[in-house]
């Protein structure tokens, strides 16, 4: 009788083991394949039409009532602001856009690029975050919750594009700061962000992000010469909800351009869907294991016991 | 009944905004100035000299095909060589006010047989055509060379009096 189960325990350990080995190696999980939610709003920032007047920086400002910043949003020395040795502008607890100016050889006037949570769909920022704070809602936009933050940064290493900024200012309650989409007081409502509103040249346009991907890829076939032949954050890191059209080399305006298309979370997938099976498979392998090769030991002490009682009855 | 109800909504336009927009078709003169403030919430409105533009640029070069004058895009001469003068001729009666609001976007994506689906909204279309033109003609191109900023507007952007360093520090 105990022969059978034996067998039958461990028939089934195996199986249970190959199962979980078979859905590891045929990447069951998909990261790549999954292109955000279909109704998913995104921004196309045509940087071809960006003339730097950084009113999407006030706009901003403005809408989640950010601090005052330290030069006025007219004031066109912000371009040539730059920090540790020659770094430009990011974003802050107090800026969560900032537009910075590349002087490009061979161009006569200046690009201007834009920076924002660029709201991946696949999101690095969220994937890192041990306490559920990021969200990624249907309308597109990567929300973050202050209030279940412990401040620990991992998302601000984990964001391939460096946007999330921490409140260092705050002594007691410092946490994660970034562009929200305007998510609560605008997007949920049907109405475009506050920067691609104030926008005087349109540079920015809002839209669904499958549309604006048409939109991108027909400005660059009807205006040849205009745009480089590439729609930045299409498919990079698995596509995000900003792209870029630019009419140079998106190296030359320091976008990483090394990232690859799989997002991030395709990294460690694999290992984080195997921790639930390694949980559920091991406790029940390793105690069958520790049973058997106990079995014998017991069954002697089993054996060592009854002469005793055999003894006592006498 | 429609088309009656839409020369009204012109009518009123034309005569709300002081100029003869279809001054052109009927022989008549032409602005002097356009009053251009439908848009205006940080700046005032523009004072558009149309007659000083109407010097240094051809009617087409704004007004694309409406003018009866033949569009300076080969492109869109496709489709609107034989065009004639239209009744209506002001930017905003193609250009969106609010081109991301959810209804104009459902409308666009409902309109399957649209050819303009990636049309400029007002605010893009006079800052594209203008400073575009200025830029290549050498005209101010600076915010505040053409728009007189508010108050609204000194608070948005902090600055001037208003300016968090003070003014000394904005320029």
């Amino acid at each position: 009788m105990s022969g059978i189960s034996r067998r039958k325990f461990l028939a089934a350990s195996m199986a249970g083991s190959a199962a979980a080995t078979l859905s590891l190696t045929s990447g069951a999980f998909g990261a790549a394949l999954l292109e955000g939610y279909p109704d998913g709003m995104g921004v196309l920032v045509d940087m071809t039409r960006c003339i730097g007047c950084r009113s999407c920086e006030a706009a901003c400002n403005k809408e989640q009532q950010l601090p005052a910043p330290e030069m006025a949003f007219d004031d066109p020395a912000a371009f040539d602001y730059s920090y540790h040795a020659g770094q430009k502008r990011r974003t802050t607890e107090a800026a969560y856009t900032v537009v910075n100016r590349y002087e490009i050889q061979g161009e006569e006037q200046p690009v201007y690029r834009k920076i924002q949570c660029n709201h991946c769909n696949e999101p690095a920022c969220l994937t890192s975050c041990f306490v559920n704070a990021y969200t990624k809602t249907k309308e597109g936009a990567v929300m973050f919750n202050d209030k279940v933050c412990v401040g620990c940064r991992t998302c601000m290493v984990a964001c391939p594009f460096n946007i999330p900024a921490y409140s260092y200012s705050s002594a007691f309650n410092p946490v994660v700061k970034k562009c929200v989409f305007c998510h609560e007081t605008r997007l949920k409502n049907g109405l475009p962000p506050a920067c691609v509103e104030i926008c005087p040249q349109e540079a920015l346009t809002f839209g669904n992000r499958r549309d604006l991907i048409k939109i991108a890829h027909q400005r660059i076939n009807d205006n040849p010469g205009r745009y480089v032949d590439h729609l930045y954050g299409e498919k990079e890191l698995g596509g995000t909800s900003w792209m870029y059209l630019s009419s140079v080399p998106f190296e030359q305006l320091a976008f990483d351009t090394t990232l690859g298309r799989e997002p991030i979370i395709s990294n460690v997938k694999g290992f984080l869907g195997a921790v639930p099976m390694v949980l559920a498979i091991w406790p029940a392998l390793f105690t069958g294991f520790h049973l058997l090769a106990t079995k014998n030991k017991h069954g002697e002490g089993h054996q060592a016991d009854h002469p005793i009682q055999e003894d006592d009855k006498q | 009944m429609a088309d009656l109800k839409r020369t009204k909504i012109a009518l009123m336009f034309f005569l709300a905004v002081g100029v003869g927009s279809g001054a052109a078709a009927l022989g008549m003169d032409l602005p002097e100035t356009v009053l251009l403030n439908s848009l205006s919430r940080y700046y005032d409105g523009v004072s558009f000299d149309h007659a000083l533009h109407e010097q240094v640029a051809d009617c087409a070069s704004c007004h694309h095909h409406t003018t009866g004058m033949p569009s300076q895009d080969p492109d869109c001469m496709r489709c609107h060589a034989g065009a004639a003068e239209m009744g209506v001729v002001a930017c905003r009666d193609c250009h969106a006010a609010e081109p991301f609001s959810a209804g104009y976007l459902k409308a666009k994506k409902a309109d399957t047989h649209r050819y303009h689906t990636d049309q400029l909204g007002l605010k893009g279309a006079y800052h594209q055509s203008c400073l575009g033109c200025h830029q290549a003609m050498g005209a101010p191109i600076g915010c505040l060379d053409c728009h007189q900023r508010n108050q609204a507007g000194d608070e948005l952007f902090r600055a001037g009096a208003l300016s968090s360093a003070g003014p000394a520090a904005s320029r």
